[in-house]
Parts: C-alpha cells; sequence; structure tokens
C-alpha cells in the first residue's frame, strides 16, 4: 500500500506542474463555474483528509498488525459503538455537503436577468447559433459580451450531444425532441475553448466549439458587421468561387444577401470572420480549407459535407470567394 | 440374461454418460464444472477486451493518433465496455457462485442443475452472437449504455447485435438469479440459518435479486430499441413522439443497480479472504451484511445521477444528489468493517490477501471520486470526462477485478487440487497495481484537465499528451501482468503442488471437503452450529486458539453406504435449448423470419427434450 501513498504523491506534484490546457476545469472563470468551483474545493479537501485517514490506517494495521512469531489474533466481533460512530461521521460530513449543493442546485437553476439570449441547434458535428435579439446567425464560435449573462436556449436536432465550456460553465445535454437551458457569463475578455461531451458518432471528437468573449463596445461592433449581408466578390478568381459555390454548396449552407438559403449546414456569411471551421476543429487557412473541401470525410469522419470532386483550380476559386466572406 | 435383455425404451438422443471427455462437459448439470467453464469462458474475454483496451490506449498514446480511425475506434470502446461488464465481470462472478455457493452452505448442487447448465450455455452463445458482428459488418458502436436516438440511428448492425446479444445474455443472467436464489433460500445445511450464512453467499443473494428485478428492465429497453431498429416504431424518435430520454430512464433503472451487481460479489470475496489472513473473525458480521442489503435497495433510488446533465429540473436533480451521496453511507461502513477485520490480527500475506487489501484501498480511492459526483453543479464539469473514466475503472476495475483475482488465489487449491505458485503471484499483484494505477490514476488528472471520454483523437496544446503517454505504459504493464498470471497458471499445472483440503486454515464449509471436492461434495451433509462452522470445529472459541480433534461422528462420516447420493444427471438439452437463441437473433437482424421460427423450434426441442427426460438418469437407481 505504500505503492498507492508515493503514487499519489507523483500524481500530486503531476498536479501542480502538468500544463494546465485549455479546456480544463480546474481553473475557471466566471460566477457559474466558479460556484461549481467552490463546491468542488471543500468535497476534494474532505476527500483528501478521508483518503489519508483511511489509507494510513490501512498501512498502519499492515505494519502494526503483521504476523510475527507468537502473535495472537484478537478473536472479537465487532463494536457496536465503534460501528455506530463509524456509521453517524460520514452521514454527517455528507449531510454536510448536501446543504449547499441543493443550495447551488436551486440558485443555478433561475435564469439570470438581462441576459444575452443564444439559441443553440446541435448537430452531426457542429453548433449552430442564433442570437435571436439580433438577428444574427453563426456556427461555432459564439461571441459574448464580459460581464453580462448568456441564456442558452439548447435544441436538438439529430442526436444527444453536450454543450460545454468548461472554464465557464459545466455541461448541458441537447436532446431532440426538448428545449434545454443554461447559462453562464464570462467575466474576463478571451477565447475559451470548449467541445461535445455527450458521445454522439464518428466525429464527436471533432465537435469542439469556443466562446469568445469581448467588452461590451467590441462585441456590439460585432454583432453590428454580423448584421451585415454579405457583398458580392469583385476579383475575378473569388467571382468564379462565387459561381461554383452557387451550384454546388447552396443546397445546405446559406449567405446572406444571396440565394443561398439552405440552413442544415453553418451559415457562411460571415466565414471569413472566423478562426476556425468544422466544428473548430481547423484553423480557417488556405491550406486548410483546400484540405477540406478535397474531401472532407478524409479529415472529419462522419461529416455530412460530401465531395464533390471539385478540380484544383476551383477549388481554389471556391476557397477564395470564402475568404472574402467577412 | 434374460433380465438385462428388457428392452430400453427409445429416445430422440441416448443420454451421454461419460464422465471425462468433451462431450461430458458439454453435457455436464455439476456446478463445479458449470463454475469451471463459466471462469474459463469469462477469463477469455477479460482477454480479449483487454485486448480492445490496448488498442484504445495505443490510439491516444499521442495526440492525433493513427493506430484505429474513429470507426474501429468506437467499435471497441464500445466492445470493451460490454465485453467487461457483461461478458467479464458478471460470468466472473457467476464463476464464482456456481463453484462455491453449495459448498459454502453444505449442499451437493444447486437447486437445478440442468437449469444452472442452461445459464452458461446461454452466456456462452450470446458473448459468441456480439463477437461474430466482428465479421458481419461491423460491432456495436454507440457505447456501452447505447443512447437513443444515435443507437437507434448508426447504420451498420452493430447496435442490432447489440440489442439483441444483450437480450440474450440477460436471459442467462434471469436465469441464474432463479436458480441461485431457490438454492440459497431451500438448500442451506441444516444449521445454516441466514445470519450463518457467509457474507459471500449473503452477497449472492442480494446480487441475485438485483439481477431478478434489473434484467426485466434492460429487456424492456431492448425490446423497444430492437422494434426501433428493425420495424421502425417510435419509442426513442422525439419527431413521431418518441422520447430519447425514456431510453436513458429505463437504461439507467437497469444500470445503476447492475454497477451492485458488480460490485456486491466482489465485496462478498474481499469478506471471505481477509479473515482467514487476519486469522480473526469478520469485524462486524451483521454491519456488513445489512450494508450489503441496503446498497441493494438503495441501489435502485439514484440511477438519476447518470442523467444530471438531461434537465430534469432542480427537485428531481436534487433528490438523486442526496441518494447518491447517502448510498456512501453503507459503502463506508464496509469499509471500516475490513478495517476492524484486521485490527489486532495475524496477518499474513500471501497473493489472495494482497489482491484483497488492494481492493480495500482502491476501491477507496473509487468511492471518494463517486462522492464527488453527487455534487451536482461540478459534476456537470466532471461526467462524460475522463475523471468519470477513472472513477469507474477504480471501483469496477480496482474493485471488482482485484476481487476476483484474489478470490482466484484463494480458492484455486479449491477448484483445481493444486495451488498457484506464490512467487510468481506477488509479481502478478505489483505488476497488476502498479499498472492498474499508472493507467487510471492519470485519468483523474485528464479528467480534470478536460479531456472528454470517447474521443478517438485530441490535438496537441490541450495539456493531455503526457498523462495520455503514462496512461498507456500502465495499460500494457497490466497486460504484462495477466501474462505473469497465465505462465503461473501454466507452472503451477505443469509442476503440481498438491493442495491439501484446508490449505490456509480456513472458516467456511468448503475447506472441510478435499480438494478439489468429490463430484457429490459432502459425503454427509454438515449440521452447521456455527457462523464460521469449519472454524469451530477445529478450534476452541478461546483467545488461546487450542486446536482441538475433529468432532465426534465426522471422523466415522466415511459411512456413505447407507443411503443415496443424489446427483444431477448430465443432459444435453440445455446446450440444446440454449442453441435456438442466436439463431433466432440473427434470423431477426437479416430479417429471414423463417430461420427464426426454425431457432425457436431448435429452442422448443431442447426443452421437451428437458421435460420429458427424468431428472436422474436410469442407471443411476
Amino acid at each position: 500500500m505504500l505503492g498507492t501513498l508515493v503514487l499519489f504523491v507523483l500524481i500530486g506534484t503531476g498536479c501542480v506542474t502538468s500544463d494546465v490546457g485549455p479546456q480544463d476545469y480546474m481553473t475557471v472563470e466566471g460566477p457559474v463555474a466558479r460556484r461549481a468551483d467552490s463546491l468542488w474545493n471543500v468535497t476534494f479537501a474532505i476527500a483528501v483528509i478521508v483518503f489519508v485517514i483511511v489509507q494510513g490506517l490501512l498501512v498502519y494495521a499492515i505494519v502494526k498488525f503483521r504476523h510475527r512469531p507468537g502473535r495472537q489474533a484478537a478473536q472479537f466481533h465487532g463494536n457496536t459503538k465503534v460501528e455506530v460512530v463509524l456509521t453517524l461521521i460520514p452521514a454527517l460530513i455528507l449531510a454536510g455537503l448536501a446543504i449547499p449543493t441543493v443550495k447551488a442546485i436551486a440558485d443555478l437553476s433561475e435564469k439570470p436577468e438581462g441576459a444575452l439570449n443564444v439559441t443553440v441547434t446541435a448537430k452531426q458535428f457542429w453548433w449552430q447559433y442564433e442570437y435571436t435579439d439580433h438577428g444574427v446567425m453563426t456556427a461555432n464560435e459564439m461571441h459574448v459580451p464580459t460581464g453580462q449573462p448568456v441564456f442558452l436556449t439548447l435544441e436538438g436536432a439529430d442526436v444527444i450531444h453536450s454543450f460545454w465550456i468548461p472554464k465557464l460553465t459545466g455541461t448541458q445535454d441537447v436532446i431532440p425532441g426538448r428545449t434545454n437551458h443554461m447559462h453562464f457569463q464570462a467575466d474576463e475578455p478571451g477565447e475559451y475553448y470548449g467541445q461535445c461531451k455527450e458521445y454522439c458518432g464518428l466525429s464527436h471528437a471533432n465537435m469542439r466549439l469556443r466562446v469568445i468573449a469581448h467588452p461590451p463596445a467590441e462585441f456590439e461592433r460585432w454583432v453590428a458587421e454580423q448584421q451585415e449581408e454579405a457583398e458580392d466578390p469583385t476579383d475575378p478568381l473569388a467571382q468564379e468561387g462565387q459561381e461554383i459555390f452557387m451550384q454546388t454548396c447552396t443546397n445546405c449552407h446559406a449567405i446572406a444577401g444571396t440565394d443561398a438559403k439552405a440552413t442544415t449546414a453553418p451559415d457562411l456569411t460571415h466565414f471569413a470572420s472566423r478562426s476556425t471551421f468544422a466544428g473548430a476543429m481547423f484553423d480557417n487557412n488556405t491550406e486548410n480549407l483546400r484540405t477540406w473541401i478535397r474531401d472532407p470525410l478524409a479529415v472529419k469522419p462522419g461529416s455530412l459535407m460530401p465531395d464533390y470532386g471539385l478540380s484544383e483550380d476551383q477549388i481554389d476559386a471556391v476557397v477564395a470567394y470564402l475568404q472574402t466572406l467577412r | 440374461m434374460a433380465t438385462a435383455a428388457l428392452p430400453q425404451r427409445r429416445r430422440l438422443f441416448s443420454r451421454p454418460s461419460a464422465k471425462t471427455g468433451v462431450v461430458s462437459w458439454l453435457a455436464t448439470a455439476d456446478h463445479k464444472r458449470i463454475g469451471i467453464l463459466y471462469g474459463i469462458t469469462a477469463f477469455i474475454f477479460f482477454i480479449l477486451g483487454g485486448l480492445e483496451a490496448l488498442a484504445l490506449r495505443a490510439q491516444l498514446a499521442r495526440p492525433n493518433g493513427e493506430v484505429l480511425d474513429a470507426d474501429l475506434y468506437n467499435q471497441l470502446f464500445t466492445m470493451h465496455g460490454l465485453t467487461m461488464i457483461f461478458f467479464v465481470i458478471m460470468p466472473m462472478g457467476a464463476a464464482f457462485v456456481n463453484f462455491l455457493l453449495p459448498l459454502m452452505i453444505g449442499a451437493r448442487d444447486v437447486a437445478f442443475p440442468r437449469l444452472n447448465a442452461l445459464s452458461y450455455w446461454i452466456f456462452l452463445f450470446a458473448g459468441l452472437f456480439m463477437y461474430s458482428s466482428f465479421f458481419l459488418g461491423g460491432a456495436p458502436d454507440g457505447g456501452w449504455f447505447g443512447y437513443a436516438p444515435l443507437s437507434t440511428s448508426l447504420p451498420s448492425h452493430g447496435m442490432d447485435f447489440y440489442a439483441i446479444g444483450l437480450q440474450i445474455a440477460g436471459i442467462a443472467s434471469l436465469v441464474a438469479s432463479v436458480n441461485f436464489i431457490v438454492t440459497i433460500i431451500n438448500m442451506r445445511a441444516p444449521g445454516m440459518t441466514l445470519m450463518r450464512m457467509p457474507v459471500f453467499v449473503w452477497m449472492t443473494l442480494v446480487v441475485q435479486f438485483l439481477v431478478l428485478f434489473a434484467m426485466p428492465v434492460i429487456a424492456v429497453a431492448l425490446f423497444e430499441l430492437t422494434f426501433d431498429r428493425l420495424f421502425d416504431t417510435n419509442f426513442f424518435n422525439a419527431a413521431n413522439g418518441g422520447d430519447p430520454v425514456l431510453w436513458q430512464h429505463l437504461f439507467w433503472v437497469f444500470g445503476h443497480p447492475e454497477v451492485y451487481i458488480l460490485i456486491l460479489p466482489a465485496m462478498g470475496i474481499v469478506s471471505e479472504i481477509i479473515p482467514v489472513y487476519s486469522r480473526k473473525p469478520l469485524f462486524g458480521y451483521a454491519a456488513i451484511v445489512f450494508a450489503g442489503a441496503a446498497i441493494g435497495f438503495m441501489g435502485w433510488g439514484v440511477w438519476a445521477h447518470h442523467m444530471f446533465a438531461v434537465g430534469l429540473g432542480p427537485v428531481a436533480v436534487s433528490a438523486f444528489a442526496l441518494s447518491t451521496m447517502f448510498i456512501a453511507v453503507p459503502t463506508g461502513v464496509k469499509i471500516f468493517n475490513w478495517m476492524g477485520t484486521l485490527w489486532q490480527g495475524d496477518l499474513r500475506f500471501p497473493t489472495a490477501m494482497l489482491f484483497a487489501l488492494g481492493f480495500v484501498s482502491m476501491f477507496v480511492i473509487g468511492g471518494l471520486s463517486g462522492v464527488t459526483h453527487a455534487i451536482v453543479p461540478h459534476d456537470t464539469q466532471q461526467t462524460d470526462t475522463y475523471w468519470i473514466v477513472a472513477h469507474f475503472h477504480y471501483v469496477l476495475f480496482g474493485g471488482a477485478m482485484f476481487a476476483i483475482l484474489g478470490g482466484l488465489y484463494y480458492w484455486w487449491p479449491k477448484f483445481f487440487g493444486h495451488m498457484l505458485r506464490e512467487g510468481l503471484g506477488k509479481l502478478n499483484f505489483w505488476l497488476w497495481f502498479i499498472g492498474f494505477n499508472l493507467t487510471f490514476g492519470p485519468h483523474h488528472l485528464l479528467g480534470l484537465n478536460g479531456m472528454p471520454r470517447r474521443i478517438y483523437t485530441y490535438p496537441e496544446g490541450m495539456g493531455w499528451d503526457l498523462w495520455n503517454l503514462v496512461s498507456t505504459v500502465g495499460a500494457f504493464t497490466i497486460a504484462l501482468s495477466v501474462v505473469v498470471f497465465l505462465v503461473n497458471v501454466a507452472v503451477s499445472r505443469a509442476r503440481r503442488e498438491e493442495a491439501v483440503g484446508d490449505p490456509w486454515d480456513a472458516r467456511t464449509l468448503e475447506w472441510s471437503i478435499p480438494s478439489p471436492p468429490p463430484e457429490h461434495n459432502f459425503d454427509e451433509i454438515p449440521i452447521v452450529t456455527s457462523r464460521d462452522d469449519w472454524w469451530h470445529r477445529k478450534y476452541l472459541s478461546t483467545p488461546e486458539r487450542q486446536p482441538t480433534p475433529v468432532v465426534a461422528g465426522a471422523a466415522e462420516g466415511g459411512d456413505t453406504g447407507h443411503g443415496h447420493i443424489h446427483l444431477p444427471s448430465p443432459s444435453l438439452m440445455p446446450l440444446i435449448a440454449a442453441f435456438g437463441l442466436p439463431v433466432i437473433g440473427y434470423a431477426l437482424i437479416y430479417k429471414a423470419f423463417p430461420v427464426a421460427i426454425l431457432g425457436a423450434l431448435i429452442a422448443l426441442l431442447g426443452f421437451f427434450g428437458w421435460v420429458f427426460e427424468p431428472a436422474t438418469a436410469e442407471d443411476e437407481h
């Protein structure tokens, strides 16, 4: 059992020394995640104390009562007092944890006041965000203002997904036929990572997302930009790309201000303003876009975007067009 | 000559009567042989499930791994879970129960020996049926809890195999549960009152009631899934008025008791091992028994803690948070009682004891991480991350698998009549212990660092690289430990160190008879006068533990000629009846309905043959 202790010391040091990733939920931001984190801190401290006591007693018993010549085992069957006390202590500890837990559950289920409303629709394998107050539609990257609660309405489309931004809030499932809600608030500007947490098929691993928090004025600017329709391209290559797009991609994609109005796939009106694409899986750059359009299924298994067999020139044109959609 | 020539009644099948050879195993109704069949089969599935785990860990060792593609990864993680739960830990429990239950309660067999054989064959066919999916277009790939509507929409036949394969496996468990419950209630030796039963028997009783009530729930859910998939019904289809959450409720109403179905036999095994090597009676026997029963009852009231992110509303969530916290109390009681058993004992540490103590130590870790799930606002962070993966491996591997290995080392001499080697055993244990912690300890950190479960790949820069690599190294360490175990089995068989009837100076009735036990178990059914009856026949219950001679009467007990010992006769009918089920399964999946009728006829043939063949073969009269 000594091994256990050594191991956990190692893991403990690992906790301190290993990189804290962009998606961890130990260093949190914003009031919702912090409320959960404060409960965790108490629970974890108690768990560590119980762990040390129980494993310590176990090691003590193993060393102290190990067989030695002449040793006789005491033949007792139990001790009612000890047993009652040892039943009551954990019951009391748990009761102590139960009270703040239930209070937090109740508090967090309240709808926050003055919130920004966003409807999230989860699809295999990307996220659609509709800013119902502003008439803005975007995908995978959710822009929010700092210091204001964001109230999400979660709508299921195909299978169950789960929306999660660990540094801001825990997860809530997105279920076909049900409407769920959750809320969070970012206090500091920045980029927050998240991803789908409920196994949803081939590219569950590739269904990622970002929340990008701006100071309120910057957020207003972003909204204003997003409300604009797309402008027609002036560059000839991009114009050729637009033509190809309108023949090939409009069954699924929409671009405001054009004939492309389908909603099964992400709205691309301001595609070039996003830093990632395809479920926040790839950085939004020329090389990645080419690879993606050339054969989507090769890089994202199970994606519903087919390979249209475009030539390299056609791909270049479409990429050029997409990059005008700022 | 004239009497010997009396015409035999003609039968469709001649009844097998061989005592050795393949047919004797196919037709056996002896609980000890069925137990061994269960154990070997489950161990083979353990190796398969382990190989699946190694492939998964190889894929995750580095970011952007290219060992497996997404499709194969999803099949393998689904099959790993299904295998370890339904085809390893559950049947390993059945192996111990089969072999030991009659011996521990002083019986000559289980209540329904042929039904027992039926359970085994159905279980075997369910496993083969499920694994055949790998060769028939793809294994189940919807996760072991098969959430609808993903499970109803996945295109390969994998989830059909899931729905029907688990249905068949469930029949095996259900049949066995009735058998074991009747055995425990009706077949105890004179004087073996309920509160004198070994704790392993008590835990078996609780588990079999859980199986009896939980299996019908999953059966309903699986029928609905089968109908949704094969016949386009809409139980879980929200677009046509169904409800995906219905699946989750049904699945977890089964699934949480299932967790206790997996862990309570392990607790029973540990409760047998620790007193023997402490040379003390179990501390707080009654408390351990009642805690086990309490877990059995409370286990029905915590299922929605698997669903805290579903959106059940604050009231339901609070209620399930509370029930989840308080089920930790009876679990804690058991831990304290095992510690109390060690206290002031005379402890020895053969391999079996190391595994039992490893169980206690690891289970504490799994229990503590389990309590954190009840903190709902934070559970929505932990859920579906590697924190959960760490938790359930600490209870199922650190718990159940440690206990199973301990049980194998402890009862091996009773099973096979020879000892396992201690040197290799200790190597086995330490590799197992270190490998286990190296594999699943880092999962805690990965979880807290935001790594979701069931992802076949992850990018660089998430802070997950190091601990994934460590975990993969750990997994291969466990594999090495399993190899050491197999070497130990082979070496111990080759250079047999014969086991005496009671090599550990143990406490319960199975040790009062030779190793391995004779076919009829007990020459005379023992008369039980106390808990740990065998110990008290050896030792006066004084602190000085003076050895006393074996009680008078038992020494003369070799006199078996005065009564006929009724033993179950071999029969092939359970095998035939069980074979009908996978035939029906394949026919449903491929919509070859005449074949389904053929399968049903095979099963019926088996059952009719069974009904019309006498329970005891004629030549035994």
